[in-house]
């Protein structure tokens, strides 16, 4: 620990959240027709964090400001990821806000907020900086959720969600004062170093534990504590439900690194079997309810829940690799899930929000192009070679047999194979029904080049996973 | 004396009646303010009588942290129900229902 404040390594942070005050401020001065210029400043933040990121990165774990923040290469990678996810997503988002109205300045500041407490969680060396990290971007989640003040269904959904998490919050709250109790530190590291010493039979340490992993749960979305995904996935206006699915993806990973793994990373034999009942309950629910759901919001949020029982499977495989294969799954995931939710965005147009199922019957002859996009992006949500979302899978369950778990691995195949339905009914809705609906695609020229980008990415990345798979490996390690 | 134990069988208690609070209302949803704010008190407590009992100011600092926080979240949470108030005109708990599967 070094008690010194070492600013440079905190740059990143520092110059998110001067650049959202600065957004904020700048935003008064803007006049409704003029807003573009918000977009484009967020949009300059953003590349301009990345820059300062990669600047002032560190090539080994730097510690600082009294042991409350960590700057690591893994950190480094995932905040670069972070602001990617981000950009997609306004990217995306600006021609539907601007269709309903909802093109203010707010959301972008909101957005960069949610995305400087994805930071500190991915930073967060202390229990103090986790939860101060978790509730910056669960606050502003709520209020982008809510962001659509006359639509009764979002108003719900962001209620829903505000006392589910507010319950996540509590319950991990409660986990943090109990391992503070034991532990006598608030310091991940120095928690590490003081496990050993209590003993893992301790009834404070396994309490603690457990409250800590619901509220992990209920941040991932892992079933049982999964309730409010599909309710602010569908209620939410589809660019909220779009940002909601990319960024705190990322940051629930960090967190679960942070907590579980550097700080109660001697416990993993005492949280590898609640994660072991997360994760399998996640991917049964996921994978059997979707099949139901006629919303495709809907259906990506049971997707969603899916797809968070593999990163748990990576996660609670304990070992480097497992974490590897958890952060390659999220990184990718984040990336597919970013694209199908931009597909969604492409078709909406005024009073047309295309997020009915039937809304995709016939799509690949009104436009084969985004067709064939949408079905890259689909094939490798479900798992399907040459597309990365196979590679992911794969390592995630390569990890798992690692440690013996075969039978996991086994169960984790049995319900891809049952997701694979419901991804692949997508698939031949596009090509091989009539089509529903016969508006064209306004969506501008921006969103079409870079929702191309993002489907040919899917597939570049499956083809040579070599190079990302690289990265996960030598920053985790 | 108030011993350690006393003191996390109270904020057991609390916890326990803020999330029962929190799953039995069907009412109103001011009352699962209400329960999510005893929630973050009980914790508090815990933080507080740890803090104490180890001779380290750090848990207190973070009670400190968790006033705040709470504060903010409160905040957010009523903006939500006024605007769910406007379209709804009631703000009972039963009829958070049109999303279903």
């Amino acid at each position: 620990m070094s008690a010194n404040l070492n600013f440079v390594v905190a740059y990143p942070e520092i110059f998110v959240l001067t650049a959202a005050c600065v957004i904020l401020l700048v935003d008064l001065f803007v006049s409704d027709r003029q807003r573009i210029v918000t977009f484009l400043l967020t949009m300059v933040s953003l590349l301009a964090a990345a820059f300062i990121t990669v600047q002032y990165g560190v090539a080994e774990r730097v510690i600082t400001f009294h042991g409350t923040y960590v700057a690591d290469p893994m950190g480094t990678v995932l905040k670069l990821s972070t602001y990617g996810a981000t950009a997609l997503s306004l990217l995306y988002s600006r021609e539907y806000l601007q269709r309903r109205g909802l093109f203010k300045g707010e959301y972008f500041v909101l957005a960069l907020f949610a995305m400087l407490g994805v930071m500190v969680m991915i930073s967060a060396a202390s229990l103090l900086t986790i939860y101060l990290g978790v509730e910056l971007l669960s606050l502003s989640l709520y209020g982008l959720v809510a962001f659509d003040r006359d639509n009764g269904i979002a108003a719900e959904s962001a209620m829903k969600y505000f006392v589910l998490g507010a319950i996540a919050s509590g319950m991990l709250l409660y986990g943090m004062s109990m391992i503070y109790g034991v532990t006598g530190t608030l310091e991940l590291s120095q928690i590490a170093n003081r496990i050993p010493g209590i003993g893992l039979n301790s009834l404070g340490l396994a309490f603690g534990l457990a409250f800590l992993v619901v509220g992990v749960a209920f941040k991932f979305g892992a079933v049982p504590f999964h309730m409010w995904v599909p309710d602010v996935y569908h209620g939410a206006p589809t660019a909220v439900t779009l940002f909601v699915g990319s960024a705190p993806k990322i940051a629930s990973f960090a967190l679960a690194m942070r907590l579980l793994v550097d700080g109660l990373g001697g416990a993993v034999e005492q949280w590898r079997p609640m994660l072991v009942v997360l994760a399998v309950l996640s991917m049964a629910i996921g994978n059997v309810v979707a099949i139901a759901q006629t919303n495709i919001k809907r259906m990506l949020a049971y997707s969603t829940i899916s797809h968070v029982g593999f990163i748990l499977l990576g996660v609670l495989a304990g070992t480097v690799q497992g974490y590897q294969a958890a952060m390659f799954y999220t990184l990718t995931y984040v990336l597919t899930a970013v694209g199908s939710f931009g597909v969604i965005l492409l078709l909406s147009r005024q009073g047309f929000e295309s997020d009915a199922l039937d809304d995709f019957k016939g799509l690949a002859k009104k436009s084969p192009w985004f067709a064939s996009v949408m079905a890259m992006l689909i094939f490798s949500t479900a798992g399907v070679p040459p597309f990365v979302g196979f590679t992911a899978k794969l390592a995630v369950i390569q990890a798992i047999i690692g440690i013996g778990y075969t039978w996991l691995a086994g169960v984790a195949v049995f319900f891809s194979v049952i997701g694979a339905y419901y991804y692949i009914r997508v698939v031949k809705l596009m090509y091989f029904d009539a089509p529903v609906d016969n508006g064209p695609i306004q969506a501008g020229v921006a969103l079409r080049t870079v929702l191309s980008a993002n489907g040919l990415a899917v597939l570049a990345l499956g083809l040579l996973p070599g190079l990302l798979l690289d990265l996960c490996a030598r920053v985790i390690s | 004396m108030i011993s350690l134990h006393n003191v996390l069988m109270l904020s057991g208690v609390l916890f326990s009646l803020s999330v029962a609070g929190i799953f039995l209302n069907r009412k109103n949803v001011i009352l699962l303010l209400m329960c999510i704010e005893l929630m973050l008190l009980a914790v508090n407590f815990n933080f507080v009588a740890f803090s104490r009992q180890l001779g380290d100011l750090h848990g207190q600092i973070f009670v400190f942290f968790i006033l705040t926080v709470a504060a903010a979240e409160s905040a957010i949470g009523l903006a939500i129900l006024v605007v769910l108030f406007r379209q709804r005109k009631s703000i009972n708990v039963e009829q958070l229902d049109t999303m279903k599967g």
